[in-house]
């Protein structure tokens, strides 16, 4: 709606006005495009030797397939462990006990200051000498642990606003009919919460599975070092990684739309017109 | 946990140049954020014009770049531009990853920079553009005096939650042979397995020590900026 407040609504020699730059526009945007494949034609990139191979079907079964589904077990092991310490360190946030908030407050600002790649590569030295797992699961158990605790954290940070933008009388009704505290934080709180949630739940799901990708850096098999070992071998580096990011984009575009759809439902779930965001970094270990 | 430990801890600081790994990291978020501003606010530009196809290129680039993992366009930038196309931004080997590095994070960083300037023009009131028009101000003066002031206070949170995004995101530079905090606590931790944690907990906290007090300012910046309706 942002064009409403900038630009009144055109008139008639706007209007045909606006059809010649438009055209003019969509020549521009159209030349930048194909200056580009010139210059990718130029250096032999458009040849159809360095396409063909992605239309075989072994390059999918051997290379990109076992690659999309190891980013997809790293996503979702992670998806399920972030729900978990998100909970846990959420309530942990509204606790009434003041130790148990400042310590899940304190928890939650570290890992989201701190970058995942730095716990990542810590992980992976740190559980192959710790020797309790077999050498192969080590970079699984790296990539997954990172994106829990640093999403978990997120996660956490969303409980807590979305309970803070319920109406303060479910609260009250809450304690009114008997409950505790704790039951009403639990039974009655943060399932409304929960549900206010779910878009920006959605949206995290794109930073998990984008995160994944961060694997290849400690050896994780997953789909961009898939891509990366198919384009060396083959000589068509720029092409495999072309399409291993288109990958990402089409599942990611799905989580999007599917976030927005949410975004436009829930408000008739819950009390009140609740939503919920991750505040910003720090701001609210002062409140 | 004896003095020993402390002292071969302290001893590592002088055989790497930990504060030097900090200073590429914030050279990186540096450069690539006035880059991704740049970038961002053209992209943020023709989102918002009236134009259709400046928009769709908008939107189009938001949503391509918006939705690949950082670390593919990183190495997209140093294996295919340089690797496979041989593209060079300088002579120098180092400078020339450097570089790359900053365009990688840049364009990537520059989808997000965009979508925060528009929900800054977003909080304005339609209102606003209204009443402005009611008094007889044409385009340039209501968005110059009215409508974009009161958009780049209400930018001013989403851009802070940006550049702190940015600078954690430098680490991924890793992934284009850049010489940074990630991989020299990799090499740190491979010399020195018996202090693994002392080397991880030195690094996390640099970035604590540098992300909390950004978050703090853009916090009261933007409270402070806040349009009072």
């Amino acid at each position: 709606m942002s064009n409403l407040v900038l630009f009144d609504v055109p008139g008639p020699r706007t209007r045909r006005r606006m059809v010649v730059v438009n055209v003019v526009a969509a020549l521009v945007v159209a030349g930048i495009a194909a200056w580009a494949l010139v210059l990718l034609d130029r250096k032999g990139q458009l040849e159809p030797a360095m396409w063909e191979p992605f239309a075989q079907p072994r390059t999918w079964t051997a290379y990109l397939l076992p690659g999309l589904l190891q980013t997809l077990r790293a996503a979702g092991l992670a998806i399920v462990g972030s729900a978990v310490f998100g909970l846990v360190f959420g309530m942990g946030r509204l606790s009434g006990s003041r130790v148990v908030r400042w310590v899940s407050g304190t928890v939650v600002e570290f890992f989201r200051a701190v970058p995942v790649l730095l716990m990542m590569v810590f992980f992976y030295s740190g559980i192959a000498q710790l020797r309790v797992v077999d050498p192969p699961d080590v970079p699984l158990l790296a990539v997954v642990l990172a994106l829990t605790l640093y999403n978990g954290s997120v996660f956490a940070e969303l409980v807590r606003s979305g309970v803070h933008n319920l109406p303060k009388g479910q609260r009250e009704a809450a304690l009114v009919v008997g409950l505790r505290p704790s039951q009403s934080l639990r039974l009655v709180e943060v399932p409304q919460a929960l549900i206010a949630m779910l878009p920006a739940i959605a949206s995290q799901l794109v930073v998990i599975l984008k995160d994944t990708a961060l694997g290849a850096i400690i050896t994780y098999p997953e789909l961009l070092d898939a891509a990366r070992r198919f384009g060396s071998g083959n000589g068509n580096m720029l092409q495999a990684l072309l399409i291993a990011a288109l990958v990402f984009i089409v599942i990611n575009y799905a989580l999007t739309t599917l976030a927005e759809r949410l975004a436009s439902r829930v408000g008739r779930l819950t009390a009140g017109d609740a939503t919920a965001e991750a505040p910003a970094m720090a701001a609210t270990t002062t409140r | 946990m004896d003095e020993g430990y402390l002292d071969q801890f302290v001893s590592l600081f002088d055989q790497y140049d930990v504060l030097g790994a900090f200073w590429v990291n914030i050279q990186l978020t540096a450069y690539a954020a006035v880059l991704a501003l740049v970038i961002g606010t053209v992209l943020a530009v023709m989102r918002i014009s009236p134009v259709p196809s400046l928009r769709w290129a908008g939107t189009t680039y938001v949503t391509l770049l918006r939705n690949t993992p950082l670390t593919i366009i990183i190495v997209f930038c140093v294996l295919g531009l340089w690797g496979q196309l041989g593209i060079t931004l300088s002579s120098d080997f180092q400078t020339n990853f450097f570089r790359l590095a900053v365009l990688g994070l840049a364009v990537y960083h520059a989808a997000f920079v965009c979508e925060a300037l528009r929900s800054g023009v977003n909080t304005v009131p339609v209102g606003q553009a209204e009443a402005a028009r009611a008094i007889g101000l044409g385009f340039w003066p209501a968005a110059r005096l009215v409508i974009l002031p009161q958009a780049f206070r209400g930018a001013v949170a989403p851009l802070g939650n940006v550049l702190i995004a940015l600078i954690k995101n430098s680490t991924v530079a890793a992934a284009g042979s850049v010489a940074e905090t990630s991989g020299l606590m990799k090499t740190m931790i491979e010399f020195r397995p018996d202090v693994i944690l002392a080397v991880f907990l030195t690094f996390a906290i640099g970035y604590v020590i540098i992300v909390v007090p950004v978050g703090l300012a853009t916090t009261s910046l933007s409270r402070r900026l806040a349009v009072a309706r």
